[in-house]
């Protein structure tokens, strides 16, 4: 093996795809006897403490394993306790046909035709892409374009409610027997991941069959500041949560399933991991306490927490035998497969200091942020600065008239003592944004090839392995722009 | 689409929070655990120790100041590190220095290590031991020339300053040395700041709590002292709490720009000012050697960096089948 490695590692990029192809398959072998390695030692430990009478039982972890770098954040769940509210369909919605990492939807609607909640209205034959379904019943009014933060202009679709949010007939809850019907069906429903970063939830359950994928991690860290939904969620449908993991662990023929939950949500451990047993189904499922820190909710960093495997740089989950879905979005999988109807509302948490109620809002997919400002009770005082996620990873919006999309899961209302600017001074080399940094890279060096332009350097730093999680810049004293810094380089190295 | 009843926003990048920690406030927290190691030099060296301080503090500022007005760059004196860079200095002359000395130490320290290397975190060695190194070496005589504690109070003190020997040259020199107490506390002759062992760990301890400061290099740099005082059959606790090596390792070695920004390289930091400072202690010609032995690795310290570099989360699972 360790020939063939080195033949690849010599391949030229030329035959790009099939390189990458043999890449995966010697690494995933690799993979499969390094994680055998230490699933038996485990599991002779754990038969050694608990005498279990299966020898075949999955490892299930008490303890979260150590993670690298990471903040402790102010929490500030404010809304935790809040029970959810359901926004009345607002009178008009702008449904973006980008909301998912991939391909964006072609409208299959015109001006002017008749829409019931739940009718497609936006699709695409690209394989990475989740279509897109009317949140509200009404008639369309325009196809038009929208500015997105990134710069980007995406095709919308408005639709005028007539207030009645009318199903559409053709919903009926999907019949899944096999891996192949719950992929066409997820699909179907348009999921996406939920928790922000919206890859369409079909293809990432859809892994190459070469990737030995054994645990599904269910993530319900929900780290950032301020957000509460995907908590709101744990207390409100913890059936759905365990019914979605337990059908996604068997029909995918996974051994075991994890749900990560930071442990600032005794609650919601307590009533999870309580199901799990109720059921019984504690032989291949457990709720894992993480430690307090930011980011556990980070994909690789859950996964490290959860199993011990690290991602290997540039790979995904399913190459440390892993796949990693959304809390909110395993609960989704569950009540789709129940009733049918597609994504098309989504719980936000809605907070800042410059709100006038902090809450959960269940608000149907399009709805203006400025609807739901109003739902909220209006503003205390002007918001100077509005996010679209959480304050460490969201993204501020230039304009109050934009719509939510499927994988927000909230809107923090700045007021203006929030959002001083911190005017960056020289670097002191102090070092904490290394020791910050859950990928150990090192920002300090990194921003200072950027502004040499030295990409070789860069690569050698490995900074496409940075995930914007934002810890260095959060704790850096000379308030240097560090995430600005390493998507200068990723930039940089990409080109 | 837009609506003129809606607010101006702020738009930036991710992320919206910060920790509200800031170089200034990091530089405060050093000059409050140097206050008792000053008082302690007050004490002990009565008016010239707080003239020094003083002397050293004010024309380190009013140079930063000058010097940040002439490149016409943004003005740095109120991040309070060139107050740091003044006392350090003082802490690290003997008491009995002519003024003029130290100020020129200062001009020396500011302008020429720190700014012309562009400024705070760029300056490749430690602005206040390279200044100490530049006095010991242009004024020798005047370095070295120490005073017992408590010298003022004599009847005669200011004409004829008392002259005695720090520890280490009394080792040196095959003399009695101070008892462990009178060493712990700093009742013997020496450096203005590096006396009082005990004022040293106390601003240590603060550093550590407030984590201005992580422990490695501290740890690395006494415990190897110790170690090799030991291995070469000498008191390891005289080493310790004589000379510059307390005030070194806890103030001096710890300095961010100068010290490796990783955990290995911390190690191996402060291994390296150990090792150097106890050849220069035990076959130099000089007595003392942690000056010397600190602004080595302070240059050494970009190639330590390189050597160290952890490598990114993830790939060593790219690299283990190589
Ligand atoms: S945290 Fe900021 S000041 Fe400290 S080393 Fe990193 S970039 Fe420099
Ligand atoms: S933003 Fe990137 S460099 Fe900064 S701490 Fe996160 S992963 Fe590391």
């Amino acid at each position: 093996m360790d020939k063939m490695d080195m033949i690849d590692a010599a391949d030229t990029p030329e035959t790009a795809e099939p390189q990458e192809h043999r890449d995966k398959e010697g690494r995933g072998s690799k993979e499969k006897t390094q994680t055998k390695d230490k699933k038996d030692k485990k599991d002779k430990k754990e038969r050694k403490s608990k005498k279990a009478a299966d020898p075949d039982a999955p490892f299930l972890p008490k303890k979260p394993f150590k993670t690298h770098g990471g903040v402790h954040v102010n929490h500030m769940k404010n809304t935790a306790e809040t029970p959810s509210e359901i926004l009345p369909a607002p009178k008009r919605v702008v449904i973006s046909m980008q909301q998912h990492i991939g391909t964006a939807c072609e409208p299959i609607v015109k001006k002017g035709d008749i829409v019931t909640v739940g009718q497609k209205i936006g699709d695409s034959d690209s394989p990475l892409c989740a279509p897109i379904h009317a949140s509200v019943s009404g008639q369309v009014t325009a196809i038009g374009t929208m500015l997105m933060p990134n710069g980007t202009e995406v095709k919308t679709v408005e639709i005028a409610s007539d207030g009645l949010q009318t199903l559409c007939h053709d919903i009926q809850p999907p019949v899944v027997t096999n891996a192949d019907e719950l992929y066409a069906a997820v699909r179907e429903s348009g999921l996406v991941g939920l928790g922000g970063a919206g890859f369409p939830v079909s293809v990432k359950i859809n892994y190459s069959p070469d990737k030995s994928v054994d645990t599904l991690v269910v993530n319900g860290a929900e780290c950032e500041p301020y957000l509460t939904a995907d908590y709101r969620e744990m207390i409100e449908s913890p059936e759905d949560i365990i019914e979605g993991t337990r059908l996604l662990t068997e029909m995918l023929g996974l051994r075991r399933a994890i749900i990560g939950i930071e442990g600032n949500k005794p609650a919601a451990i307590r009533y999870l991991a309580s199901l799990i047993r109720e059921r019984s189904l504690d032989d291949k499922m457990c709720v894992l306490k993480l430690k307090n820190a930011y980011p556990q909710g980070a994909e690789k960093v859950l996964i490290k927490a959860c199993t011990d495997r690290a991602v290997p740089v540039g790979k995904i989950p399913a190459d440390a035998g892993c796949i990693v879905l959304n809390i909110t979005s395993v609960g989704f999988i569950a009540r789709y497969l129940k009733t049918g109807i597609p994504l098309v509302t989504k719980r936000i948490t809605v907070d800042g200091s410059a709100i006038a109620e902090a809450k959960n809002v269940v608000a149907p997919i399009g709805t203006l942020v400025s609807d739901i400002a109003e739902f909220c009770g209006g503003f205390d005082k002007p918001p100077q600065k509005v996010l679209m996620g959480g304050p460490m990873m969201g993204t501020a919006l230039y304009s109050l008239d934009y719509p939510i999309i499927k994988q927000n899961n909230g809107l923090i209302f700045m007021g203006e003592a929030e959002t001083d600017a911190l005017r960056p001074t020289d670097c002191i080399r102090c070092g904490r944004c290394v020791s910050a940094c859950p990928m150990l890279l090192t920002p300090v060096n990194i921003q200072h090839l950027v502004q040499k332009r030295d990409i070789d350097g860069l690569n050698d730093l490995c900074v496409t392995s940075c995930m914007e999680c934002g810890c260095c810049a959060y704790s850096c004293p000379a308030h240097r722009p560090l995430v600005q810094f390493l998507r200068m380089a990723k930039n940089l190295v990409k080109s | 689409m837009e609506n003129q009843n809606l607010p101006k926003l702020s738009v930036s990048s991710s992320p919206h929070a910060h920790c509200g920690e800031s170089t200034a406030i990091i530089m405060q927290d050093v000059l409050i655990a140097l206050v008792p190691a000053a008082l302690m030099a007050a004490v002990y060296f009565g008016w010239r120790a707080v003239l020094l301080m003083l002397l050293c503090i004010g024309s380190c500022v009013l140079t930063e100041y000058v010097c940040r007005r002439v490149m016409k760059r943004p003005q740095t004196v109120g991040d309070f590190s060139a107050a740091v860079t003044g006392v350090l200095l003082a802490f690290n002359l003997p008491p009995t220095l002519n003024p003029i000395y130290a100020v020129l130490g200062s001009v020396f320290a500011i302008a020429v290590v720190k700014q012309m290397f562009g400024g705070i975190g760029m300056n490749f060695v430690n602005p206040a031991l390279a200044a100490r190194i530049f006095l010991l070496i242009s004024f020798p005589s005047h370095m070295s020339r120490w005073s017992i504690p408590f010298f003022y109070l004599s009847a005669n003190a200011d004409t004829d300053i008392v002259s005695t020997a720090t520890p280490l040259a009394q080792a040196a020199a095959g003399s009695g040395r101070p008892s462990y107490t009178d060493l712990f506390i700093g009742l013997h002759g020496g450096c203005l700041g590096e006396t009082c062992t005990l004022a040293l760990l106390i601003g240590g301890m603060y550093l550590l709590l407030r984590r201005i400061i992580t422990p490695e290099v501290p740890l690395c740099f006494l415990g190897t002292v110790a170690l090799t005082a030991l291995a070469a059959g000498q008191n390891p606790l005289v080493h310790l709490l004589s000379g510059g090596v307390m005030l070194g390792a806890i103030f001096m070695a710890t300095d961010y720009t100068t010290c490796p920004v990783n955990r290995a390289g911390k190690i191996f930091y402060g291994v390296g000012c150990g090792l150097i400072t106890m050849t220069i202690r035990l076959f130099g010609s000089l007595p003392e050697g942690v000056s010397y032995a600190i602004v080595l690795m302070n240059i050494l310290t970009p190639h330590i960096e390189t050597l160290t570099q952890s490598s990114p989360f993830g790939s060593e699972v790219r690299n283990s089948g190589k």
